[in-house]
């Protein structure tokens, strides 16, 4: 086959046209969905049974459902409950949009949660023996010892976790968005030129990926400074 | 106080401890007055560690009692971070706080639990740091120091709490041996000025010149207890015999 060079070269601009709708799905639901998993991973540790229960069970069926299913469900499926059309969330869930955020960010947080609990588990326990020999009370270990270095060991899973939620913005053409994915898919339908569209649309997340990686590598570099042997 | 005039800050009263079904004290009575230097040997295994972790309750007692400073521990979290307040420890591994400066790591409890200023925290911070020799290191991480600079640190964490008594447990077997003597000094120096300590450890050298009494456990029991002239030179136990011969072979 021969490359459409011209193709190419015309659908990356448009393409870039939904790049911010992309990075824009991507923080809102890494935003809403670390918060979600920050309060997931608190009930999870809580030690009480109510509170550990419903966050176990909610994390196991996030991860171990498909995304699109999910994102499904949430846009053709909900509507069908006069409940959900009678109530608060109604002008959200009606959006694509709002079902996209609302998808993504349940996703992720149920990820999260678990990246964040690996953190906590890292951390030392002769740290916080350390911390209740000297009298701080549980919630102070938790605040200014083991959080902190928790957040350090986190790091790289959550950065991948990121990289992954990027990529299932995609899934959100598939309800009629259109972020880049969208627009590609519309100039296929257009074009019947998948290769040269799709192979486009591919370097374009990579390079997101590139720059979510790198910024993240500072952040852990950062947050790992204390670590050096030297000044 | 007691008839001969001292006053006991820790006392033990028929303490049992269990892991599963393994026990690991047996029926431990003790009692520690002020200022007094206990040093506590034993193999390894034989629940010096144990016993002294159930003084401030990093393990839980299942047996008898423990009082500390007249307070007894029990399962009361109010009582565990009272008593907490008043025993310092220091362990093998250190435990400094990695992502916080030397300095802050001082800092850290007086400001949490004694609500202590800034300026007054850092201030108290430093005098121990003099006193424990490395003021120079205030500001760096521990991942840049030494090991026995770290262990000094760690000792002068405890002391930021003015604890009544010290424990330390095994505070120089991570060490390497060139290090071992510029924390041995520091203990010594605490000791003389008058602190209250609980120390297990297997330097023999400073048990003989530092200890009133030593106490040597084995399988969860106190297996025999002296001062030290008379522990080294006439040990009445077998197993303490056989310990001491294992020890001082080399």
């Amino acid at each position: 086959m021969i490359v459409d060079f011209t193709l190419i070269t015309d659908s990356i601009p448009k393409m870039l046209m939904g790049i911010g709708l992309t990075v824009e799905l991507m923080i809102v639901s890494a935003v809403l969905g670390t918060v979600l998993a920050i309060v997931l991973l608190l009930m999870r540790i809580s030690g009480l049974w109510y509170l550990v229960w419903p966050s176990v069970s909610y994390i196991y069926v996030f991860r171990g459902t498909p995304i699109l299913v999910q994102i499904f469900i949430i846009y053709y499926g909900l509507p069908q409950f006069e409940v959900i059309r009678d109530s608060i969330f109604w002008p959200i869930l009606r959006e694509p949009y709002g079902c996209a955020v609302v998808a993504l960010s349940l996703n992720t947080g149920a990820y999260v949660s678990e990246i964040l609990r690996g953190g906590i588990l890292g951390v030392d326990r002769g740290l916080g023996e350390a911390g209740a020999a000297l009298g701080l009370s549980v919630r102070q270990r938790f605040i200014h010892i083991t959080t902190p270095i928790a957040i350090r060991l986190a790091i790289p899973a959550y950065s991948n976790d990121i990289v992954s939620l990027m990529k299932s913005t995609a899934l959100a053409s598939t309800i009629t968005l259109l972020d880049m994915m969208g627009i590609a898919r519309t100039i296929v339908a257009e074009t019947f030129a998948p290769y040269e569209v799709f192979i486009s649309l591919a370097v374009i997340y990579i390079i997101m990926t590139f720059f979510i990686q790198k910024g993240f590598g500072r952040f852990e570099k950062h947050m790992s400074r204390y670590l050096k042997k030297e000044a | 106080m007691t008839e001969n005039g001292q006053q006991p800050v820790i006392v033990l009263e028929n303490v049992d401890k269990h892991f599963g079904d393994f026990q690991a004290l047996k029926n431990i009575n003790l009692t520690v007055n002020r200022g007094e230097r206990l040093v506590v040997c034993g193999p390894s295994g034989s629940g010096k560690s144990t016993m002294i972790r159930c003084i401030n309750r990093l393990e839980e007692h299942d047996g008898g009692r423990i009082f500390v400073n007249g307070k007894e521990l029990t399962g009361d979290v109010k009582d565990i971070d009272a008593v907490r307040r008043e025993v310092g420890m220091v362990f093998q591994s250190f435990n400094l706080f990695p992502h916080l400066t030397v300095v802050k790591n001082l800092m850290l409890a007086p400001k949490l639990v004694r609500k202590a200023g800034k300026a007054e925290a850092r201030e108290t911070a430093m005098r121990f740091l003099e006193r424990v020799r490395i003021p120079e290191q205030a500001d760096k991480y521990p991942a840049q120091l030494s090991g026995g600079q770290q262990q000094r640190v760690a000792i002068a964490r405890a002391l930021c709490m003015n604890p009544e008594v010290m424990l330390f447990d095994e505070p120089t077997s991570a060490l390497d041996p060139e290090m071992i003597s510029e924390v041995l000094d520091v203990m010594v120096d605490l000791a003389k000025d008058g602190m209250t300590m609980i120390c297990v450890t297997h330097e023999m050298g400073f048990a003989r010149s530092v200890a009133d009494q030593i106490l040597f456990m084995d399988a969860g029991e106190i297996v025999e207890m002296g001062p030290p002239k008379t522990f080294f030179d006439q040990p009445k136990n077998e197993r303490t015999k056989l310990f001491l011969s294992q020890i001082i072979q080399h």
